[in-house]
């Protein structure tokens, strides 16, 4: 075994090919005058191997020597994980000594969708927006629709600093250095490092690597769920992970389908989204995702195949998650569970929101606005910075309240258009004038 | 015959090429053999000795060298007692036996059969020796469930067969032998319970294909009413992702009057299928009083399992259709989302290097979803009776634009459109079909005078909602502005419908009439009305009444109360009726 071929045909971007005898999806390294890669067989033809370099084509040499490992690609999986971090190759990125026990491979196969349950436990997270409107589910996946500039990473880090999980696998795809920076410090500052796994991708990494990382995060989650724990992965971000599929389809001269990106984008993307699970009897896999939408358009590729793919979606809007648009699938496995108020609060604060965004459109062109508009402009303001905003940070049932207090300040009972029952038991008492039992 | 064995040569994803030695046929099964497995892979193409085949399986580990059997026979199901209630995968392997055997993951190269070998059968024949058979005749029955499942001679027999011996009345399990037949040359076969048949072609033994007439009904008032889907028909639901396509074929597979329902899971997401697989079996019928599941076959291939399968699942599911078709059954195959399985065909047309259609597709896209739906239909069987096929097939039209391929090429073929709009699911407007862009060409249960009439209403209501955007209410006539609220009302009380209220869940075709005909009145009716704020309130005050109807089961105090709201609310404007709406109201009664 580990032949050693040491003449390289041809090199195509960041594909060379060998004559050799390989096995498709096998691992080989390259010897370069730059150091070692890590490649992976990608396709065979007859005698010639072709493989994908992780480090990518550059300098590389017809001369150089390729030496196939018999395994395809793996990684350590062990409780010393814990508080690493590694790069798109599996590699130690904090200066931590490699890891070589207990190797696993990446990529497996799909989860029996007869050993799957209805997911029924919500992810309390201290963020209104999401807590109140869009609960998120154990076992969800969802992506974080936003464009470029907003502060999607901080929303992501801070999920990920509140979400009562036992684990956290952050992947990183073309991640600026300071991001990765930033998610680094924060998880140390709120202690949370040690029960965090990084597999991070930096924008200036070669782009094979970044094709790795959803699948060495997500193979690592699914071994710690099947122990048993619940884990939260979350990839950052996977609008990069999509170019490089296109891009290595298009080296790879692939027809492509839709905007260059290749036939083949939503399986490549539920094949990893779909790895979030709730095994009947053991942990769990929740996927929290960031995907940046090109020109904030919704119908690209990218966040269009996920949105069909993915549980919901949030969208980060000018620095706070919208309510519109944003959605939870799972959150009615939940949220009947939570406080009897929960749902109501949930529709009816929804509903008067739609009302102010309308008066506000009304205001913009000038109407007289009615006393109910002036009800209602109130009602937005107070909405947008106690329950949008994202640096308010309470628990569910607080933030309810809240609700109640915000409907409380500025409407009568009957104008909210809840049951009558809820309002005598939660109607908020602070203001003499609004008193239950005063309607009609 | 020897059987024809091969090697690989290439590798490309998951197509594999092969040179082999011998004959080999199109869309025949091969075997890959590597690391110990063996995976199971179709034949796609043929070029002189090499065949290019396409693995239904992850191909990691396969190498150039490593051998392959071809089976000689197509890709095809296993037909025979027991289909009902399971829960397969794209290639018929059932899902619960794979999970006892490798767990929590569908480890790749792992195929179960298909049918319980354990299980004995009640077998009656209703041939006997002697009697001269075709292809598709019943042999004898065994009763499956609720149905009586008949035995019938294997589709693929051509000719005719006289029968040599046929076993008594007594219990057997699907391998055990049931009868000896023989044709004119002396040609001897033993049949048993079960048989395959190849799932891209279509059952054809049957005397003759007859038009759709009846409608299905599906007890949701805007499809019977306005959009109604014939009985052997075809639809599809496109529409953006979360505007309720999934929900609305849950619902439609739970209430529709069918026997049988085939669910193809093709591509979607596992979490879907599985509320599926738990709720369906706590499920009653309405019909038979027993658990849903146990007239339910579900199909699962879920986005993330691989690719081949999923194109190949959709002619799994309409195969066990058209068997269940040929026992004089109905049945609805409901397969969410066509796209998924399109853009699988997509993949291997690239993996082959054809030369592509639009947006990449190949070029035989169309032909290839037309005859997917012309497997639905009504057909008179041999022995006069009826079977009969629906499909429903959803689609995903990337950006939620319907001028994409698939979605085009559906239209052609299928007999109704139900488009379902992001804007009125954003509304939350359910279920979101869009009643100005949706179409039917099947007839309803409604007069289809009525139904015009209603609909004009819609569209005049659109208008003026459109013009009144520009105008202000100020600006709009009080005539226009009560059209406008008609067809509001009627949107709101008959269009909607609330899924998951346990009475408006389900409305029966009877009760739809009785409510379509008290719309009518309202909307066909010339109203005293003075001015545009009373006419709202009146409007408004009408609905809530009308909905509290519509949430409460026929002959509760509140359904009498809120009907004589609606009454005395109605007369209060003394309504008058001109002599074409007497008529449709008429029509109705």
């Amino acid at each position: 075994m580990n032949k050693v071929y040491s003449h390289i045909e041809s090199i195509v971007g960041n594909v060379i090919s060998v004559k050799a005898d390989s096995a498709y999806g096998e691992l080989a390294e390259v010897a370069t005058r730059y150091g070692n890669s890590l490649a992976e067989t990608i396709r065979l033809d007859g005698e010639m191997a072709y493989l994908q370099v992780f480090s990518g084509g550059r300098g590389i040499s017809t001369g150089d020597e390729v030496r196939f490992l018999g395994h395809p690609m793996r990684v350590s999986f062990s409780d010393s994980l814990l508080g690493r971090i590694f790069d798109g190759a599996g590699s130690p990125r904090d200066g931590g000594p490699e890891l070589t026990d207990n190797l696993i491979t990446i990529a497996g196969p799909s989860v029996n969708p007869f050993k799957r349950i209805i997911p029924k436990e919500m992810i309390r997270t201290g963020i209104p927006m999401i807590d109140v409107f869009n609960t998120l589910v154990k076992s969800q996946k969802l992506p974080i629709f936003s464009v470029s500039g907003e502060p999607y990473n901080q929303l992501l880090a801070r999920i990920a600093m509140q979400a009562e999980v036992d684990l956290i696998i952050l992947g990183g795809m073309g991640l600026k250095f300071d991001d990765y920076l930033f998610f680094k410090d924060t998880l140390e500052e709120g202690g949370a490092l040690s029960k965090t796994i990084m597999f991070v991708h930096t924008a200036a990494d070669p782009v094979v690597e970044c094709l790795m990382v959803p699948d060495l995060s997500l193979a690592i989650a699914e071994k710690f769920a099947l122990k048993g724990k619940n884990v939260l992965v979350l990839l950052t971000d996977m609008t990069n992970f999509a170019d490089s599929l296109k891009e290595i389809s298009i080296t790879q001269e692939q027809v492509p389908s839709n905007r260059g990106y290749p036939g083949d984008l939503y399986s490549q993307l539920a094949a990893r989204y779909e790895k979030a699970v709730d095994f009947s009897d053991a942990g769990s896999i929740t996927t929290l995702a960031v995907t940046t939408m090109p020109g904030d358009d919704v119908t690209h590729p990218i966040p269009d195949n996920t949105g069909y793919i993915t549980e919901g979606q949030f969208y980060l809007k000018g620095g706070k998650i919208e309510p519109f648009g944003s959605l939870s699938r799972l959150k009615q496995q939940v949220n009947g569970k939570t406080r009897e108020d929960h749902r109501a609060i949930m529709d009816g604060m929804i509903k008067l929101f739609a009302s102010y965004r309308d008066t506000l459109e009304k205001k913009s062109m000038g109407f007289q606005m009615t006393a109910w508009d002036k009800k209602l402009l109130k009602y937005g303001e107070l909405f947008e910075s106690k329950m949008m905003d994202l640096s308010v940070n309470t628990p569910l049932e607080k933030a309810l309240d809240t609700g109640w207090e915000i409907l409380g300040t500025c409407f009568e009972p009957r104008e909210t258009g809840l049951r009558t029952e809820l309002i005598q038991k939660f109607w908020f008492k602070g203001h003499s004038q609004n008193v239950p039992g005063t309607q009609d | 015959m020897s059987q024809t064995l091969g090697k690989v040569t290439a590798v490309n994803g998951n197509m594999v090429s092969v040179r082999f030695e011998g004959d080999v046929s199109m869309n025949e099964v091969a075997y890959i053999l590597t690391q110990g497995k063996k995976l199971k892979s179709e034949t796609i193409r043929i070029r002189a000795n090499k065949a290019q085949v396409q693995v239904f399986e992850a191909t990691k580990g396969v190498r150039v060298g490593d051998s392959v059997e071809f089976t000689g026979d197509m890709l095809s199901v296993e037909l025979g007692p027991g289909l009902l209630g399971q829960i397969y995968d794209g290639l018929q392997n059932p899902l619960p036996e794979i999970a006892e055997q490798t767990g929590y993951f569908l480890e790749p190269g792992v195929y179960l059969r298909s049918l319980s070998r354990t299980i004995r059968w009640h077998f009656t024949p209703s041939a006997k020796a002697g009697d001269i058979v075709r292809r598709g005749d019943c042999l004898g029955t065994v009763p499956e469930r609720t149905f009586t499942h008949r035995i019938m001679v294997p589709f693929g027999l051509l000719g005719e067969w006289k029968i040599i011996e046929i076993k008594s009345e007594g219990d057997y399990s699907i391998d055990e032998a049931i009868t000896v037949i023989e044709d004119s040359r002396g040609n001897r076969k033993t049949l048993t319970m079960t048989f395959f048949w190849p799932v891209k072609r279509a059952v054809d033994c049957y005397a003759e294909r007859l038009k759709p007439q009846t409608p299905m009904v599906t007890k949701t008032r805007i499809i019977d009413t306005f959009f109604p889907v014939a009985k052997v028909g075809t639809y599809c639901i496109p529409g953006p992702f979360g505007a309720g396509k999934t929900v609305l074929q849950q619902v439609t597979s739970r209430y529709a009057d069918v026997d049988i329902v085939i669910i193809a899971a093709c591509g979607e997401r596992a979490g879907e299928v599985v509320e599926t697989l738990i709720e369906f079996p706590e499920i009653t019928d309405p019909r038979t009083g027993r658990s849903l599941m146990e007239r339910t076959i579900i199909i699962c291939n879920t986005s993330s399992m691989p690719v081949a399968a999923r194109e190949a699942s959709v002619y799994t599911a309409v195969s066990l259709a058209e068997y269940y078709r040929q026992m004089g059954l109905n049945i609805l195959l409901l397969a969410d989302s066509t796209s998924r399985w399109a853009q699988a065909m997509r993949e291997m047309s690239g993996r082959l290097e054809e030369i592509p259609g639009e947006e990449a597709f190949p070029a035989y896209l169309e032909s290839v979803i037309a005859a997917f739906y012309e497997r639905a239909g009504i057909v008179r069987l041999s022995d006069g009776r009826m079977g009969s096929i629906t499909i429903g097939g959803t689609v995903s039209p990337a950006g939620g634009n319907f001028e994409e391929p698939v979605t085009q090429a559906t239209l052609k073929v299928v007999g109704a459109f139900h488009g379902l709009s992001r804007e009125r699911s954003d509304a939350r407007k359910y279920p979101a079909i869009h009643p100005l862009d949706s179409w039917s060409k099947y007839p309803g249960i409604m007069p289809a005078k009525a139904v015009e009439f209603a609909h004009n209403y819609l569209e005049r209501s659109a208008e003026v909602g459109a013009m009144m955007k520009v105008v202000g209410e100020e600006g709009t006539s009080l005539d226009d502005y009560v059209y406008y609220l008609k067809g509001e009302f009627l949107d709101a009380v008959y269009l909607q419908q609330n899924s998951f209220d346990p009475v408006d869940a389900s409305v029966s075709p009877e009760r739809q009439k009785a409510m379509f005909r008290l719309v009518l009145r309202i909307l066909g009716a010339d109203l005293e009305i003075l001015d545009k704020e009373g006419a709202r309130g009146w409007f408004y005050e009408l609905r809530q009444a009308f909905l509290d109807l519509n949430g409460s089961a026929q002959g509760t105090s509140l359904f009498n109360q809120s009907l004589s709201k609606i009454e005395s609310s109605l007369a209060a404007k003394s309504p008058r009726y001109s002599a074409k709406t007497q008529q449709i109201l008429a029509s109705l009664e």
